[in-house]
C-alpha cells in the first residue's frame, strides 16, 4: 500500500482504503498576493474519525481549513480540491458553501466570544442555526435549543436562552459554540485551538465533551492545536505541519513514542516533560521561516540537526515509512530500521 | 543557609466593584491572607487560573500595587512608599517581565534605546558607557548588534522576549517577577527561553517570581511552588512533591489536567462547574461548588493550613480529615 507520495493523493489516512472517506482534501495550495503559504496539502478524514493538525503559529494549519471551507478572503488563491463525499467545495457556489458551511461542516474558533455576536441572544444565535440547516421552526427551535445546551453541559439551560454572550465564561461561551455547531448535526467539526484560551482545568471539561460527542455522534472530529498534549489526548490520527505542508502524520501512539521526522522530534524534545528526571530543555535552534521567505529546499532544513547536503535543494515528498505512517524527511528513512525505538540521534550518511 | 530575598506576610487586596450599571459597590477579593517567601537565588512558581489573583499577587511584591493589609519584605526591610525616590533606588532591585513581549516594548524606538533606557533613567555610567553596557546585555540574551538597531516589530516573539529580559535585566536585579512570561510562544521558541532564564539565574543569581499557568514550565524552572484559587493559596511546599503528589483536591485536578504528549499514565480528574467568580466568591472554601471531596463543614467553614509531614502546607478539610495517612479517597 505504498503510494507514491508527492505524486498522489491523499494517501495519508486508513480511510482512504476504504471506499469513500468523508473529506478529501488534494494537493492544496493558498496564494496571498503571490506568496504561498500551503505548499500542498493531502489528507482525508473518515466519517467518525479524529485528526489532530499540530504545527507552530505560522505552519499553515488554520489557513488550510479556513481555505477548505472557502472562508479566506478574495486576496487568497486556492487550488487543488477539496471534496466532500465526493462533491468538489473548491469553486462552488456560494448559497452551496452556505448549506453546508455551519451545517454538514462546522467549525468553532479560539475565540468564543469574538466569535459570538454580543448584542444577540445565544438562544437565538442557536435557534438561527436551527432554522437554517435543519428547518425548525416555532416553539420547536427553543425545546431543541435546550436540548443542545443540555447536551453540551452548560448548566440552567432553560435559562441561559435569554443570556447575552458576555454574561457566560469563556467555557460557557464555548459550550455555546459547540452547541451551535452541533445544532447543523454536522459530519465533520473542525475545531480551530478550542481550549487555548480557556483555563486548564475547563479545558479538560471541553477537550472531554467534544471526545464524548464524537463518540456519540459518529462525527469526525479535526482538532487544530499547538498544544502537542491536547491532540495526543483527543485524537486517533496526528498530522505535523511545518512551512506549509505536511511533514509528518501517524496514529497518535506511535509518533509520539516513536516520531520520524525531525521536526517531530525537535517539538517532542523542546516540551517540558511532566514526569520523569529534570534536565535542561532541548529547544530547535532558529525560527519558523516567514512564507515570503521559504527555503528552496526542505523547509526544515535550515533548523533541522539531521541536514545533508540534498535537504537545501530538494523538496521531500511524505512517504510511507511503515504502515499507516507518513514522513517527508530525506535524511530520515535512511537509517530508520535500525534504532526504532528512541529519539533520533543519527548522523547523516 | 540562605536568607529570604522576598516575605509577603498576609497580604490582602481587594477593588470595589459594582456588578450592574446601578448595583451597589462590592469589594472583590483578589488576593486575600497570602503569605509567601522567597529564597536568594530560588525559583517560586505562582500557578492558578484567571482570577485567582497571581498576578495580583506579583505586582504587590514589586509595590506597584498597595496591598489593603499585609506587608511585603524585601530583603528583611519593608518596601517603601510608592513613587519616592527610597521606592525608586529599591526598584531598581526588582524588575518585572510580562507575557506579551510586542506590548511592553516601544514601537518606535529601537531595540538598543529600550535596554539602554533604564541605564539613562537612573543616570548610570557615562553615555559611550551605556551603549556598550546594553549591547552586552543583549550578547548574553542572545541578541546580536543587528537585532539591537531593530524596532520590535523586526524581531520575532522569542527575540522580543529575549530584548524584554535584557532591559529588565540591566540594572542588575535581585528580584524578577516573571508573569507568564513564555505562555506566548510556541513550543520550539518556548524552550530557548526557559532556558536563557534558567542559565541567566544562576550566572546572576537572580530570584525569581514566576507565575504561570503551564505546570510543565513550572516544573522545569522551580524549586517550590504556590497554587492559588479564587485569591488563596490551597497548596503551598517543594514543586516536585506538589505535582507527583498533589493533596488538594484542586491541586490534584490542575495537575492531572495537564495535557500529556503520549500516553498518560494517570487518571484525569475532570471537575464540575464553571470557574468560580472573584465578585461572587462561595462561603467557606471557595472550591468547594467544584470539589470532588466536599464535606458538609467545607461549605460554611473555610479551611485553614495546616502542615503535612513533608513540609508543604495545605488548606482543606478532607485533608485534615485524612491525617495521618494522608489518602483522599474520591
Amino acid at each position: 500500500m505504498a503510494n507514491p507520495a508527492g505524486t498522489a493523493p491523499a494517501s495519508a489516512l486508513p480511510a482512504a482504503w476504504s471506499s469513500q472517506p468523508l473529506l478529501m482534501i488534494e494537493g492544496l495550495t493558498v496564494d496571498f498576493s503571490g506568496v504561498q503559504v500551503i505548499r500542498g496539502i493531502d489528507l482525508t478524514v473518515a466519517r467518525g474519525a479524529s485528526l489532530g493538525i499540530v504545527g507552530e503559529s505560522g505552519s499553515g494549519k488554520s489557513v488550510t481549513w479556513l481555505a477548505a471551507l472557502g472562508l479566506l478572503p478574495r486576496t487568497a488563491t486556492v487550488s487543488g480540491s477539496i471534496r466532500l463525499d465526493g462533491e468538489e467545495l473548491r469553486g462552488a457556489a456560494a448559497t452551496r458553501l452556505d448549506r453546508i458551511r455551519g451545517g454538514r461542516v462546522a467549525m468553532i474558533f479560539q475565540d468564543p466570544s469574538s466569535a459570538l455576536n454580543p448584542v444577540i441572544r445565544i438562544g437565538r444565535q442557536v435557534g438561527e442555526v436551527l432554522a437554517r440547516h435543519q428547518g425548525v421552526s416555532g416553539s420547536s427551535i427553543r425545546a431543541q435549543t435546550k436540548r443542545l445546551f443540555d447536551l453540551v453541559g452548560l448548566p440552567d439551560a432553560a435559562r441561559r436562552f435569554d443570556a447575552y454572550p458576555h454574561e457566560l465564561s469563556g467555557g460557557q461561551n464555548q459550550r455555546v459554540m459547540i452547541a451551535m455547531a452541533l445544532a447543523g448535526k454536522p459530519d465533520v467539526l473542525v475545531a480551530d485551538e478550542p481550549t487555548t484560551a480557556l483555563d486548564a482545568t475547563i479545558q479538560a471539561q471541553i477537550l472531554d465533551l467534544l471526545t464524548t460527542i464524537r463518540r456519540e455522534r459518529g462525527m469526525a472530529l479535526v482538532l487544530i492545536s499547538h498544544d502537542l498534549g491536547v491532540v495526543s489526548e483527543t485524537c486517533e490520527r496526528i498530522m505535523v505541519m511545518y512551512g506549509g505542508r505536511v511533514v509528518e502524520t501517524a496514529p497518535s501512539d506511535s509518533i509520539f513514542a516513536n516520531p520520524r521526522h525531525p521536526y517531530t522530534q525537535g517539538l517532542l524534545a523542546a516540551l517540558p516533560p511532566f514526569e520523569g528526571a529534570l534536565q535542561r530543555l532541548i529547544p530547535i535552534e532558529g525560527q519558523v521561516p516567514e512564507p515570503a521567505n521559504m527555503p528552496p529546499g526542505c523547509p526544515f532544513a535550515p533548523r533541522c540537526p539531521q541536514r545533508m547536503a540534498v535537504c537545501e535543494v530538494a523538496i521531500p515528498p511524505l512517504a510511507q515509512t511503515e504502515a499507516g505512517r507518513f514522513s517527508a524527511c530525506i535524511a530520515g528513512p535512511a537509517k530508520e530500521a535500525q534504532q526504532p525505538l528512541k529519539l533520533s540521534t543519527k548522523v547523516p550518511a | 543557609m540562605t536568607a529570604n530575598i522576598l516575605e509577603l506576610h498576609g497580604i490582602s487586596r481587594s477593588y470595589s466593584t459594582r456588578q450592574g450599571l446601578f448595583a451597589r459597590k462590592m469589594p472583590v477579593h483578589a488576593v486575600d491572607e497570602v503569605s509567601l517567601s522567597l529564597q536568594q537565588g530560588q525559583t517560586l512558581a505562582l500557578v492558578g487560573e484567571s482570577g485567582s489573583g497571581k498576578s495580583t499577587t506579583g505586582r504587590i511584591a514589586l509595590g506597584l500595587e498597595r496591598p489593603n493589609g499585609g506587608h511585603v519584605l524585601f530583603r528583611g526591610s519593608e518596601l517603601p512608599p510608592v513613587d519616592t525616590p527610597a521606592w525608586r533606588r529599591m526598584r531598581t532591585q526588582m524588575q518585572m517581565i510580562y507575557q506579551d513581549p510586542l506590548a511592553a516594548l516601544d514601537r518606535r524606538l529601537s531595540i538598543l534605546d529600550q535596554v539602554r533606557e533604564p541605564l539613562d533613567v537612573h543616570d548610570i555610567a557615562s553615555a559611550s558607557e551605556r551603549n556598550i553596557k546594553a549591547l552586552a546585555m543583549l550578547d548574553a540574551v542572545g541578541l546580536n548588534a543587528s537585532h539591537a538597531s531593530s524596532l520590535p516589530h523586526q524581531l520575532s516573539g522569542g527575540q522580543r522576549q529575549r530584548a524584554v529580559l535584557a532591559r529588565a535585566l540591566i540594572m542588575q536585579p535581585a528580584l524578577l517577577v516573571c508573569d507568564e512570561p513564555v505562555s506566548a510562544l510556541d513550543v520550539s521558541i518556548q524552550a530557548q527561553v526557559v532556558n536563557l532564564l534558567m542559565d541567566l539565574q544562576k550566572d546572576l543569581r537572580l530570584s525569581l517570581l514566576f507565575i504561570s499557568h503551564d505546570l510543565k514550565v513550572v516544573r522545569q524552572v522551580s524549586q517550590r511552588m504556590a497554587v492559588m484559587y479564587l485569591g488563596r493559596i490551597v497548596e503551598y511546599g517543594e514543586t516536585n512533591l506538589l505535582l507527583s503528589n498533589p493533596t488538594h483536591p484542586y491541586t490534584r485536578a490542575l495537575v492531572s489536567a495537564v495535557p500529556v504528549a503520549g500516553r498518560r499514565t494517570r487518571e484525569r480528574i475532570i471537575l464540575k462547574g464553571e470557574p468560580p467568580n472573584p465578585a461572587d466568591r462561595p462561603t467557606g472554601c471557595a472550591f468547594h461548588p467544584r470539589c470532588p471531596v466536599v464535606r458538609p463543614e467545607c461549605m460554611s467553614v473555610s479551611p485553614t493550613f495546616s502542615t503535612l509531614p513533608d513540609g508543604r502546607s495545605v488548606a482543606c478539610h478532607a485533608v485534615d480529615a485524612a491525617q495521618p495517612t494522608k489518602e483522599v479517597g474520591i
